[in-house]
């Protein structure tokens, strides 16, 4: 294992970051700040509980997943597809670094800021919305598990792009509607029989009904599926970062 | 010696059915300065890409300092240094950072003193906090060698070195490629300034539609494929030749004032004493001489253009 090649990685990633400490942090936390107090302060306290929670803590897992799929995505998509863009991409292609090298370096640094952002957005949600979490561990794993997961479906977007429309076409026209869809404000029971069947196929449903029985004891899907269905779109994903990299397809043609 | 790399039938045929190379032979000896030469899209990228593992190869194998290039990639990549042709750098990234990155990149531990005598040699040091993007078009091409070199590799690659510099960082990086080579390093080169490959190859490779022509020592090549012309300056203008030298490869210049004699110089029967001995014998005097050889540039525009071939 080449752990010089992922530790230069992994910083070099970090370094982007703090660079562009603004555009990476600050504005996501504002822009989630500004939901939960709207939705949470101001239009929540005239909503009614929801499976016996108050409407304002009810909707911060699904904020808060809102906020961790897209900038997941959009970090580690960005870290790989700069370099192919810039054409510094010949300097990983000509190193001795192997796919999971590359994988560990370029998505776990897209995860950590995922989670920094994530660990910003629970502390402010606290200043506008009062919330307990009824399983910690439970809710740290889930984080850690989706901010991997997503930043890896991130990265084989950027594999995948080839110009800068490609590169938002699916995080904005994809996986923000199945957020807003996947009950992010809502319980999928609020829905009509025929709906409820449909949106299961939406994969956000259990990413934010996991995460939110974590919060609250309460889901619309059971955690156990919820966990298996993330662990496969992982797996997934890998195989396909695995194949690009063997193949060479739209890397090494 | 084994050579350093060698190219065993390689082959690169693009989606599109273009095909960049044809089945390519070549052996790299190591500590050697090899120059390759051709025109646009003669393949010399195409193969160094493939040798440095940014394309695959339809076809072939490679070994680079004993291992093969696809199944032990780490140590043939770790032996390789790449300075591409294109000023590809991390424009908000600083100097001494993106050197830490391609060390690191390669699998070394940080080394600051190595860090800082390439930068002190490429004349980098004092920019060693400069974001890139501030830096001037040599000074950048003088950052991608220094990342090349970052990480001590055995060869060193490269794509088209001066293309775009002035003409004193152009010597400047040519005594640098010579320290290099003294001290061990092999060297792989392209090329379009033929005076760069003729002052500094020992050996020169010519690549013409994806095919590799020619490979020879640079002096044996102009030794047996340089020309030579001799010009005399004659005493009296001359009418015309005397038919008895028509078969000469002699031309009278336009003025009727000198004759130019085009020869091979190892060829047998191009002495110059004997041509003056005729000249003499028909009643041509002449008052000067000048001989000029013809340059690597000549060889090569004429091996291209398939005279020689």
């Amino acid at each position: 294992m080449n752990l010089h090649a992922i530790r230069a990685i992994y910083r070099f990633e970090m370094a982007r970051t703090f660079r562009t400490i603004t555009q990476s942090i600050a504005s996501p936390v504002l822009s989630t700040s500004l939901y939960f107090i709207v939705f949470g302060a101001a239009i929540g306290s005239r909503m009614g509980e929801i499976d016996g929670v108050d409407y304002g803590a009810f909707i911060i897992p699904g904020l808060l997943m809102l906020s961790l799929l897209s900038e997941s995505i959009s970090n580690a998509s960005f870290g790989i597809y700069m370099p192919k863009w810039a054409g510094t991409i010949y300097e990983l292609l000509s190193a001795p670094v192997s796919w999971l090298e590359a994988v560990i370096g370029y998505v776990g640094a897209a995860a950590t800021k995922s989670l920094m952002l994530g660990a910003l957005i629970l502390v402010t949600a606290r200043v506008f919305v009062p919330y307990e979490i009824a399983h910690p561990l439970w809710m740290v794993g889930f984080l850690v598990l989706t901010a991997v997961t997503f930043s890896l479906f991130g990265f084989v977007i950027g594999l995948w792009a080839d110009d800068f429309q490609k590169l938002q076409v699916i995080p904005l026209m994809v996986v923000t509607p199945l957020t807003f869809l996947g009950g992010a404000f809502y319980s999928i029971d609020m829905l009509p029989p025929f709906w409820q069947k449909v949106t299961l196929l939406n994969p956000v449903v259990y990413l934010i009904s996991g995460f939110r029985w974590s919060f609250h004891g309460v889901a619309d899907v059971h955690i156990g599926v919820a966990t298996g269905m993330t662990l496969g779109f992982l797996a997934l994903c890998l195989g396909f970062v695995w194949w690009v990299f063997r193949s060479g397809w739209k890397l090494r043609n | 010696m084994p050579p350093i790399i060698s190219v065993n039938r390689v082959g690169k045929t693009y989606a599109s059915g273009h095909e960049a190379l044809k089945d390519v032979d070549l052996d790299i000896q190591r500590g050697e300065i090899f120059a390759l030469l051709g025109p646009n899209g003669a393949g010399k990228t195409t193969l160094i890409s493939i040798v440095c593992g940014i394309v695959k190869a339809s076809r072939g194998t490679i070994r680079v300092d004993g291992h093969d290039i696809v199944r032990d990639y780490r140590a043939a990549r770790s032996a390789i240094g790449l300075v591409p042709q294109e000023l590809h750098t991390d424009a908000f990234e600083t100097v001494m950072a993106t050197l830490k990155f391609s060390r690191g990149l390669f699998g070394k531990r940080p080394d600051p003193a190595l860090i800082e005598r390439l930068l002190r040699d490429l004349a980098l040091w004092d920019k060693r906090d400069a974001k890139i993007m501030t830096l001037s078009g040599g000074m950048k091409r003088r950052v991608m060698i220094a990342k090349a070199l970052s990480h001590e590799p055995a060869i060193l690659f490269l794509d088209e070195p001066s293309a775009g510099v002035d003409v004193e960082l152009r010597h400047g990086m040519w005594q640098m490629v010579r320290r290099l080579r003294e001290s061990g390093t092999t060297i792989i080169l392209t090329t379009h300034y033929i005076e760069e490959a003729e002052q500094m190859a020992d050996r020169i490779g010519v690549m013409r539609k994806g095919e590799l022509i020619l490979v020879e020592e640079t002096r044996a090549l102009m030794r047996t494929l340089g020309k030579r012309q001799l010009t005399l300056s004659l005493a009296q203008p001359l009418d015309e030749l005397p038919a008895a030298l028509a078969g000469l490869p002699l031309a009278l210049s336009d003025d009727r004032r000198s004759l130019v004699y085009r020869f091979d110089a190892h060829a047998d029967g191009a002495g110059i004493a004997g041509l003056l001995a005729r000249l003499g014998e028909h009643g041509i005097a002449w008052k000067d001489l000048a001989t000029e050889e013809s340059s690597l540039e000549d060889i090569f525009v004429d091996l291209v253009h398939g005279e020689r071939a």
